[in-house]
């Protein structure tokens, strides 16, 4: 058969593929060059990965198992602001951690407004540090995820289910048998299995609320082991632990969930004739309130906090802003770099290699491949002084499985619908990416562009371990001044994190969309 | 003159036999039951579907090689004709210059083929301010811009109701008539054959057939197309 004509090379796609798996390969074989397996497991490691394995199990139970009460009650409720709360859900994904921390600590924290009530009536305030610190940020996080991804599965259900239910007048008992239940069933295990993989890389969060033999996740012993310790060998021992766990998870959860929890038309509102008993009403406002709640409490707390600090803010906290903005900008440049041509080469049929490169960028973790980085640099250069440029590009490579899952649709779209008129006005090639791709993919390019900025501004992870006292992006910024209990200053800057990772984010994605046609 | 010499062509699980030539000039129109492999043939002219034997000739030139946009070719597909981002003279220009760097004399040569469609007033505006008609003559204005020997149409106006569909294949017929243009139009409705096409090619059976004057087929149809007409 004649090789088939195509509207632009797959080339470029495929180079940025193997330069990603190159680069977590690669760190992952200088990794595990240097782990010194022989040593064996200490007893301290033991518990790191106990703990790491409890706390996601935990997180993942909770987050989803509250998760299928606030999806049920989304689902068959409409009221003013369901969509706005709906949006609301989606928001976790580019908070950055430090400032949910901070506002989890505003309201759960020793001198927190519960604490406080409870003081107030005689009892005890709340201890938020450990493994119950550590989960609650998790379901904080990842609830909403998992609201929305089983309220994806609610979606799926076909409306005509939903009157052929009305029709035989099924109760709260048929409606559960009939279309609740086997929805879940096939909904629940994915969104398990992602929260689960996510909460085991968890890095921020445990720096913050956990630490101590007790409440140590394996990114952060790889963090103390670097950064304590300076011991190369025994990090490079647990990335290849976290690796092997993360790869796992990410395989598990790939094949057990084909939803995805970033889909659009999520508050698509459907009639539903079911659930008009007042019990069934009562409990689901309450789940609607209990999440509201949950979730805009620290918010406000941070922005309550926050405003009063930001008048105090110190010039290192400007100059951590600007750093921000700076990584920011390079890690989004990068991932535009990297993604929109394997996105395009995806679209051409190359979707093995682009796929390979997409499951490393979930089971890769910061930590892992900034250890692999730094042993890798530190023969050849300071890596304190590449600290930057590595967490940009760290950055950029945490974001790529997400900008894929955007950008690729589109990009099948334009080529089957563009792709023969393209080759028939002979338009291949750079006019065909100017004038036609590009253009078409704005919007999704906007949206991913949008979300990596906002995920690298906020990202507290590979920073850690390069950052030198002189220099420092505005998480770390904000983790160094909570370590030194200058908690107002903390605040301000933690709603300076806040508003440039929403402006970033917003700028970006609005960009995208600005004068698009249909 | 256009010749398939024992071409056969494969898409997929099922293939069409192709041996007949259509005159320089011919308006032909290519009908036969849906799925017997119309588009087929017109997208393996145009050069989207290889051949696995023979070859196809324009005049002397073989383009069984040649790339679609380098082929003599302009084609309109049932929809997707126009980019919806660009300007109507953009869309009609990129006929000329795929980059759409246009100088001055060719802007002024689309501003002309927009004029001759009768758009001449609507150059600066975006398809979707457009009717279904327009839009059919914005892609009509880029097919006059390209001035190829082959005109291909894969039913790009059916979606238009049936006094626009008569209007734009006069159009197609008047620009043919002007360029010297042959054209190869997909239908599956027989008036259209007989509203502009001289000679009729009938696919059915996985062959495609040589060109037979257009009255005299479907005034006396074979059986496999009477029962297609029904």
């Amino acid at each position: 058969m004649a090789r088939r004509a195509q509207p632009i090379s797959a080339i470029p796609g495929a180079g940025a593929a193997l330069l990603v798996a190159a680069l977590i390969l690669g760190t992952l074989a200088a990794v595990a060059l240097r782990a010194e397996a022989g040593r064996g497991f200490a007893a301290s490691d033991w518990a790191a990965l106990r703990f790491t394995l409890t706390q996601a199990v935990l997180s993942a139970v909770l987050s989803v198992g509250l998760a299928i009460g606030v999806a049920r009650a989304l689902a068959r409720r409409r009221f003013v602001g369901r969509s706005l709360l709906i949006a609301l859900l989606g928001a976790p994904f580019i908070l950055p951690v430090i400032v949910a921390i901070l506002g989890l600590l505003a309201v759960f924290g020793r001198a927190g407004w519960i604490s406080q009530a409870l003081g107030f009536f005689g009892f005890e305030s709340l201890q938020i540090y450990g493994l119950h610190g550590v989960v609650l940020a998790h379901v904080f996080f990842n609830l909403p995820l998992a609201t929305r991804l089983i309220l994806q599965g609610w979606q799926e259900i076909p409306a005509e289910r939903f009157r052929l239910a009305a029709q035989i007048n099924a109760g709260p008992g048929a409606m559960w048998h009939l279309l609740e239940a086997p929805m879940l069933a096939r909904v629940v295990p994915g969104a398990l299995a992602v929260v689960f993989a996510i909460c085991l890389s968890s890095f921020a969060v445990a720096l913050t609320l956990g630490g101590g033999p007790r409440a140590t996740t394996i990114e952060l012993a790889i963090y103390q082991a670097f950064r304590f310790d300076f011991d190369l060998g025994r990090a490079a021992l647990l990335s290849a632990v976290q690796l092997l766990l993360t790869g796992c998870a990410a395989y598990l959860a790939l094949r057990a969930s084909s939803v995805e929890g970033t889909g659009a038309g999520l508050d698509r509102s459907l009639r539903r004739w079911d659930g008009t008993g007042g019990r069934a009403k009562t409990i689901d406002w309450a789940w609607i309130l209990f999440a509201t709640v949950f979730l805009l409490l620290p918010l406000i707390a941070v922005v309550l906090s926050g405003v009063s600090g930001l008048v105090l803010l110190k010039i290192a906290v400007w100059e951590a802003a600007l750093t921000s903005i700076l990584v920011s900008a390079g890690s989004t440049v990068l991932l535009l770099l990297l993604a929109v041509p394997m996105a395009a080469s995806v679209a051409l049929g190359k979707a093995r290699l682009i796929e390979v490169a997409g499951i490393l960028g979930l089971a890769a973790s910061p930590l892992v491949i900034g250890t692999g980085l730094f042993i890798v640099i530190y023969p050849i250069a300071d890596p304190f002084d590449l600290a930057l440029p590595v967490t940009a590009l760290v950055n950029a490579v945490m974001a790529l499985p997400f900008a894929l899952r955007i950008l690729v649709p589109q990009a099948q779209a334009v080529v089957s619908r563009y792709g023969k008129l393209v080759l028939s006005l002979d338009m291949a090639g750079w006019a065909f990416l100017w004038r036609v791709f590009l253009p078409r993919m704005r919007a999704q390019i906007g949206f991913a562009a949008g979300l990596a900025a906002a995920l690298s501004m906020g990202d507290l992870g590979v920073i850690t371990l390069f950052a030198d006292p002189e220099i420092a992006t505005l998480p770390l910024q904000i983790y160094r001044l909570m370590g030194a209990y200058q908690m107002q200053a903390a605040a301000g800057a933690a709603l300076l994190l806040l508003l440039l990772s929403m402006a970033a984010f917003w700028i970006l994605d609005r960009g995208g969309r600005w004068h698009a046609e249909a | 003159m256009l010749r398939l010499e024992k071409c056969k062509i494969e898409n997929g699980d099922f293939s069409v036999l192709a041996d007949l030539q259509v005159n320089a000039g011919a308006r032909v129109a290519v009908i036969g039951p849906s799925g017997a492999g119309k588009t087929t043939l017109i997208e393996a002219i145009a050069g989207f579907l290889p051949l696995s034997q023979g070859r196809i000739m324009w005049g002397d030139l073989d383009l069984r090689d040649l790339p679609p946009g380098q082929r003599p070719v302009a084609m309109l597909f049932q929809d997707g004709n126009l980019f919806p981002h660009l300007s109507v003279a953009q869309n009609a220009g990129l006929g000329l210059r795929a980059n759409l760097r246009l100088n001055q004399a060719e802007q002024a040569q689309v501003q002309q083929a927009l004029e001759r469609v009768g758009l001449g007033d609507l150059a600066a505006r975006k398809p979707a301010a457009l009717s279904g008609g327009q839009q059919s003559r914005v892609a009509l204005a880029r097919v006059l811009l390209q001035k190829r020997d082959l005109l291909l149409l894969d039913e790009p106006f059916a979606a238009l109701g049936p006094a626009l569909k008569a209007e734009m294949l006069d159009l197609v017929a008047e620009i043919a008539t002007e360029t010297g243009a042959t054209v190869l139009m997909v239908s599956h409705d027989p008036q259209d054959a007989r509203r502009i096409a001289d000679a009729v090619i009938l696919v059915a059976d996985g062959k495609a057939r040589s060109p037979m004057p257009t009255a005299e087929l479907l005034d006396n149809p074979p059986p496999v197309l009477k029962d297609y007409l029904g």
